[in-house]
């Protein structure tokens, strides 16, 4: 009760320890904040302090879940059987025309097989479900509630309904941090459906757009096109939708054209995503192109090394093609 | 005795609520309009209690918050030690001032501690951040009389100190 305090804190000067001690934690606090950024000793400490931090994020994603529930509740019998509706006609659509791509798919099985090559359209997959927890830093990240246990691995591709979200970046024992493909520091290969030009979308700055700031001036590119995986680099497989330009402006130093694209995928609103395993290649130069043309066993014999990659080609993982004879990237 | 535990369980509670506010998620419209409320109650406990704000727990609170949000561990807890540090030595004047200039001093502050952050970054590399991203603090400062008003009453009403 007795304010005996009030001669340490008088009204226009503190004490000097108080700044010896100020001194003291900002020191620490930069110290710890260089060694972290040097040697990422926070991701092996968060693994640590899973059992503390993991429900901490259940708790915090409750509110989100919450609000998912009442809407769900309060909705009206209208909307809801409106949804409903519409659920049914999209799912009808889906069914037709993945039917239609199982005989795409069954063609170019055959035509695969008639190349020799071991590419398949299957995928393995793996579904996660976000938690809504903001992870601060400008809102680049998502959290899945899937981890470690699950056998999620850092740099697993992850896509929704429409395309390519991101790659996992860091993973907990239960779960795991997605980087965006909106994120300034992350870039992804990608190619130009229209036109095959190869070229790499970077995240940009807003944090809701993906910039493409290196296309040759000389290069065919025009708003609307249909931005694809390249499958360079090996970490992204190929034909995965990524983005719609929307804009395509030359650069201010004028050696090349900067386009903007809007992802493909719904990086605000997905709740529910697909992780991706199994994509095989590793980083590095691609392998070296086979000779396209006839089937092996058409060739005149060179050798016992030419019937090695005659493989059955039903492996349920996705391994990228050999690339086109094209070399790599385009400046 | 009680009543001793009670207030402490009091103010450790609203800590763990500022953090865990800060971890829930808005709508992606609001998203820019959040402040930052580990701050906001750090501020509020400094001001009314100050033999329990030490620039040891707000560095506490600060690593903590750095573990949930997966930031380079150190940056809230510099951000936080210096918040608290400003807040503490005027904390006598801050005490009596009116309302509204108590409101523009926390807006200062949370406008200081926004710039602290954004040198932090650009130091560590990341690029500058949208315009959006500075609304935040005048959110905070608005938000701020209801914030003291709020918790002094409560805090008149569980008549704890």
């Amino acid at each position: 009760m007795a304010r005996a305090r009030d001669e340490s804190s008088p009204l226009f000067a503190g004490n000097a320890a108080g700044t010896l001690r100020l001194i003291f934690y900002l020191a620490l606090a930069m110290v710890l904040m260089v060694l972290d950024h040097r040697s990422g000793w926070l991701w092996r400490l968060r693994y640590g302090a899973a059992v503390v931090v993991e429900p901490v994020y259940r708790l915090a994603g409750l509110p989100a879940v919450g609000v998912r529930t009442l809407s769900v509740a309060f909705a009206d019998r209208e909307r809801l059987t409106e949804q409903n509706q519409r659920l049914r006609e999209d799912l009808l659509l889906a069914n037709a025309k993945l039917n239609r791509m199982a005989a795409v798919a069954e063609q170019n099985q055959r035509l695969k097989e008639l190349l020799d090559t071991q590419h398949s359209l299957e995928l393995n997959v793996q579904l996660a479900r976000v938690i809504g927890v903001d992870m601060g830093a400008y809102r680049y990240q998502v959290t899945l509630n899937m981890g470690a246990r699950d056998g999620v691995k850092p740099g697993q591709p992850v896509i929704d309904a429409h395309g390519v979200m991101g790659q996992v970046k860091e993973v907990l024992p239960t779960t795991s941090v997605v980087m965006l493909v909106t994120d300034p520091a992350h870039a992804i290969p990608v190619e130009i459906e229209r036109s095959g030009l190869r070229t790499v979308a970077y995240g940009s700055r807003d944090g809701n757009q993906l910039t493409l700031p290196n296309i040759p001036l000389a290069a065919d590119v025009r708003v609307g096109d249909h931005l694809l995986t390249s499958g360079l680099g090996g970490r992204f497989p190929p034909g995965f939708p990524v983005g719609e330009i929307r804009s395509v402006a030359p650069a201010s130093t004028g050696m090349f054209m900067v386009a903007q694209a809007q992802p493909a995928a719904d990086i605000d609103r997905s709740e529910d995503v697909l992780l991706l395993h199994d994509q095989a290649e590793p980083d590095g130069p691609p392998t070296p192109v086979k000779s396209m043309g006839p089937p092996s066993d058409l060739a005149p014999v060179m050798g016992d090394a030419q019937a090695a990659p005659a493989h059955p080609s039903s492996a349920p993982s996705i391994k990228p093609s050999t690339p086109p004879a094209t070399p790599g990237v385009q400046p | 005795m009680n009543r001793q535990r009670l207030s402490l369980w009091w103010f450790i509670g609203t800590l763990v609520f500022a953090l865990l506010s800060m971890l829930v998620p808005l709508p992606g419209v609001l998203e820019p309009f959040k402040p930052y409320w580990p701050a906001l109650i750090l501020l509020y406990w400094s001001l009314e209690s100050e033999d329990r704000v030490t620039l040891g727990l707000a560095f506490a609170i600060g690593l903590g918050a750095d573990l949930l949000n997966g930031v380079v561990l150190g940056e809230q807890a510099l951000r936080l030690c210096a918040l608290v540090f400003i807040a503490l030595r005027f904390r006598s004047r801050l005490r009596f001032f009116p309302m509204w200039q108590q409101t523009l001093a926390v807006l200062a502050l949370l406008l200081n501690d926004r710039l602290l952050l954004l040198i932090v970054r650009v130091l560590a590399g990341a690029s500058l951040p949208p315009a959006s991203w500075w609304i935040s603090p005048f959110i905070g400062a608005l938000l701020w009389p209801f914030l003291f008003l709020l918790l002094d009453d409560l805090r008149a009403r569980l008549r704890i100190q």
